[in-house]
């Protein structure tokens, strides 16, 4: 291939989503152009005119042309890549259907409920939530063992699309251990899935990529203290505005 | 092919996910068995097949179960390879899967939004949403017969079976004109265009139950 390929991933340190194209690029041994946004500040020109629908990253830019959505960013990279590295989808049909269902439950039941879980004031809400959570992480324990046959990853001898989709979110499950001292990765209940958590955190194409657990843990505890404050002023506020002065 | 193949569909008449993987497995000419649940009552084979989600499609094929319908449908055509359905460049099937999660997710959400709220303005907030990000499908029909090019593909079962056969179903029991020629030509176009496909057109939910059974449902979920 002589042409100059031309690979910019837009991200965030701290997003799970982000992680998982520089894994996949990782695998394929693909040189990219990496741009950090701040999301809390302003969106850069370039991932507002790549992104005018959602204005989410992560995004891929290849060759000018952008791709989005960080699984769909993943299969792209799988396709377009596909004599370089080891395949990041399995190959028999079945197997690619079950890795996709297993990511979009993930990625559309499992994590939505520990973010909710994660957010509410809901005392009740919160135990209702994170039993919802243990309950997913039994069955993606089963999954695991069905589908890796005792080989290290989801996706065998090598990391596969599952284990990128879940993989992204063991740092999350490992900074709220040390920020909450709350055990998700329980070795009693999940033995396999701790197991593959770290063998996933210690693999090459992983280690450099996915964020420091402290520094998840700090980021954590920050955007906690972050919402208390704007929930406190909230609060202030409508207190001021009850007592007829204006804030 | 020598051997068996073994199809069965779990789907529901009025599912537009369901409907979907009608359409494919007719366009790639595969026999099927298919099996009508009800959705107040869930057959033992359906709570056996999707313990999970519990929902319509799904799909067994000799029997391993494939579930959730864009799944089935990237199944569909990857193990009948004839009539391909996804575009064959990488970069055009991003764009077909990024929107066909639009359609799936929001245009679904902001659509049923649309009809079930029971505050007048929130449904107001809600189509106009709707119309928003319809639009993003109007652009990507510009000289084109259909999303697929000079065929139907991927993102028009998906598109097709959710928006014009569904959910415009619903908005017509409600006296409502959400896409109208003006503003949507393209998508106007592309509608005509897709009645006149067999195989679509044998897949879609016979219209005055629909739009009967559409009302139902809406009026039952505004005054719940």
């Amino acid at each position: 291939m002589g042409e100059t390929e031309e690979v910019k991933l837009l991200g965030v340190w701290y997003s799970p989503y982000a992680i998982r194209p520089k894994i996949a690029l990782r695998l394929k041994s693909v040189d990219y152009d990496y741009f950090e946004e701040d999301l809390f500040g302003s969106k850069s020109e370039l991932l507002l005119k790549s992104n005018p629908v959602h204005k989410k990253v992560p995004v891929l830019i290849h060759n000018n042309k952008p791709i989005l959505e960080s699984l769909n960013i993943v299969e792209y990279i799988d396709e377009r890549w596909n004599t370089s590295g080891p395949s990041i989808l399995p190959s028999h049909p079945h197997d690619r259907a079950q890795a996709r269902f297993w990511s979009a439950f993930v990625d559309d039941k499992w994590f939505p409920a520990l973010k909710a879980a994660a957010i509410t004031k809901s005392e009740e809400a919160k135990e209702k939530g994170m039993k919802e959570v243990e309950g997913g992480l039994l069955q993606l324990e089963e999954a695991f063992v069905s589908i890796s046959k005792g080989k290290p990853f989801f996706g065998g001898e090598a990391i596969g699309f599952m284990d990128i989709c879940l993989g992204s979110f063991v740092g999350i499950l490992k900074a709220r251990e040390k920020l909450k001292g709350e055990k998700l990765l329980d070795e009693t209940k999940v033995p396999s899935l701790c197991k593959w958590a770290d063998q996933f955190l210690s693999d090459d194409t992983v280690k450099n990529v996915v964020p420091e657990i402290d520094k998840v843990a700090e980021f954590l505890g920050e955007l906690e203290v972050r919402a208390q404050l704007i929930s406190d002023f909230k609060n202030l506020r409508s207190t001021f505005k009850s007592n007829g002065r204006v804030m | 092919m020598a051997e068996k193949e073994e199809v069965k569909l779990l789907g529901i008449w009025a599912s537009p996910f369901s409907r979907r993987i009608e359409m494919a497995l007719k366009l790639k000419g595969v026999p099927y068995e298919y099996v009508e649940e009800i959705l107040e009552k869930k057959s033992p084979l359906l709570l056996a097949l999707n313990p999970i989600h519990k929902k319509v499609p799904v799909l067994v094929h000799n029997g391993k179960t494939i579930l959730e319908s864009l799944v089935i449908l990237e199944y569909i055509d990857e193990t009948w390879k004839h009539n391909p359905f996804l575009p064959q460049d990488p970069y055009e099937r991003a764009q077909a899967r990024f929107l066909a999660k639009l359609v799936d997710e929001q245009i679904l959400s902001t659509g049923f939004g649309s009809m079930a709220r029971a505050d007048e303005k929130g449904r107001e907030v809600l189509t106009e949403q709707t119309r928003e990000l319809i639009m993003n499908l109007e652009k990507e029909l510009v000289g084109k017969d259909f999303f697929g090019g000079k065929s139907v593909g991927f993102l028009d079962i998906v598109a097709g079976s959710l928006i014009p056969f569904c959910l415009e179903r619903g908005w017509e029991g409600m006296g409502l004109e959400v896409v109208t020629e003006e503003k949507f030509p393209e998508y106007k176009r592309w509608v005509k265009n897709l009645e006149k496909v067999e195989f679509v057109k044998d897949c879609i939910p016979p219209r005055e139950k629909h739009v009967e059974h559409m009302n139902y449902m809406g009026e039952r979920i505004r005054s719940a």
